[in-house]
């Protein structure tokens, strides 16, 4: 393998294809600022792991998740935005040009737009991360053609897991939902939804503690402990789907960017950052809306606040030319 | 668009075609999006270790025996052999160059 470092520079650079990164991507291409997009290695996000996308203004039947990405991404393109494949290694926010690492390769960047997105959080047992791709799985519309007229649990209340909880409904014989607490979080259509499905049921009030079984590098029960009560008991599933929520993907920008308490990247002015000259749009900064369409909105945002950030430095930098002439 | 390197494995011929040098295989189906996404990378892998890699697509649909076999629950998950034995497991998206690491790994 080669170790030499490759420089490439850029006016922008944007981390992260979700519907913030490929919005930004457009508005910036239209701008003529020739923006360069990572990525990253959940390309295209989220909504490639959907079905039927029903609440993106304009489609009044719905478009599948990932249709509408392969569209934001042709649409990027077709106004001269670039898009590689990459995950970003390391970043250099303390002097600008900002440099953006790939492995060996440098991206120099005057502004930088960061919609690196949430990923699926995990239970925190250790367990479960290692029984990945084994039964446990955070994606019912990967691997849920892997329990067809088998038994699984979902574990989550919010519309995450009522999701997934639908989908699951047509292939498994039993869905059991897991919940920490006696109600759902979950929008009142998609809670309509799951418990009118004959094969859903609900179990309340109890967490999962641990997953087995890693000696057979299968899943075969879960042991639950009732919130309430602390009494533990098992199900015995041969799937468990995770659909607990998302978590910002910031790990890159720990001590260059402020966050908040959360780990989310913390705005303000906009989708300013606390360093000028970088941006931040979609879910890696929003714990609040996190919808495909408040990330597109972010995303125009952040290319604006960048093109105005860039052409104010140019005008800057052509005054004190001025004035040293002077 | 798919790499004419990249060879397509099924339930009948896998054990045999593994069997000999390193093999890479992709497990995947044709509704599974994210498979769409590590598709291009493994194609590119297939072109750039031509002669010392076999790389090779099992359809999951078609194939239900070989992925029961390996206790696969997930995909995309890429398996990698070395003379009949698996020496790697890759479960769901992974990036280029790491892939490239673990298959140089095994070279």
């Amino acid at each position: 393998m080669s170790t030499a470092v490759r420089t490439i520079e850029r006016q922008v650079v944007i981390i992260g294809s979700g519907p913030a990164g490929l919005t930004a991507a457009l508005y910036a291409a239209r701008a003529n600022l020739k923006p360069l997009v990572i990525e990253g290695i959940e390309a295209g996000g989220q909504l490639m792991l959907t079905t039927m996308v029903e609440n993106w203004p304009g489609y009044r039947d719905g478009i599948m998740g990932p249709d509408l990405m392969t569209e934001l991404r042709a649409q990027a393109e077709r106004f001269g935005a670039e898009i590689i494949q990459g995950d970003v290694t390391s970043v250099d926010l303390s002097n600008r040009p900002f440099v953006v690492s790939v492995e060996n390769t440098k991206y120099v960047a005057q502004a930088l737009i960061v919609a690196t997105g949430a990923s699926a959080k995990w239970l925190d047992l250790g367990v479960d991360k290692k029984l990945s791709g084994r039964g446990v799985s955070t994606c019912a519309t990967c691997d849920g053609f892997f329990f067809k007229g088998l038994p699984v649990a979902v574990i989550g209340g919010g519309d995450t897991a009522m999701e997934e909880a639908i989908y699951l409904a047509k292939l498994a014989t039993q869905v059991t939902v897991i919940h920490r607490r006696d109600s759902l979080r979950a929008s009142k259509v998609m809670q309509d939804k799951a418990m009118s499905m004959p094969n859903i049921d609900f179990l309340w009030n109890k967490e999962v503690v641990d997953i087995n079984d890693l000696e057979q590098g299968k899943v075969t029960s879960l042991v639950l402990r009732d919130t309430q009560t602390g009494a533990q008991s098992e199900l015995a599933v041969d799937g468990v789907f995770i659909g607990i929520g998302h978590v910002p993907n910031t790990a890159l920008f720990e001590g260059q960017l402020a966050l908040h308490d959360n780990g989310y990247l913390k705005t303000h002015d906009g989708s300013r950052t606390s360093v000028a000259g970088v941006f931040a749009a979609g879910d890696v900064q929003d714990h609040v809306y996190r919808q495909a369409v408040t990330a597109a909105g972010s995303g125009c945002m952040a290319a604006i606040d960048a093109e105005r950030f860039l052409s104010g430095t140019l005008h800057e930098s052509a005054h004190a030319e001025l004035e040293v002439k002077r | 668009m798919a790499s004419e390197k990249v060879k397509t494995f099924t339930d009948a011929n896998f054990t045999d075609e593994v069997k000999n040098g390193v093999v890479l295989v992709d497990f995947w189906a044709t509704w599974c999006a994210p498979c769409r996404r590590i598709a291009p990378i493994v194609d590119q892998l297939a072109d750039e270790f031509n002669g010392k890699l076999t790389v090779a697509k099992v359809d999951i649909d078609e194939n239900p025996m070989t992925p029961s076999k390996f206790m696969v629950r997930g995909i995309p998950t890429l398996l990698l052999f070395k003379d009949g034995d698996l020496k790697e497991t890759i479960v769901g998206l992974e990036t280029k160059d790491r892939l490239t690491q673990l298959i140089a790994k095994h070279l």
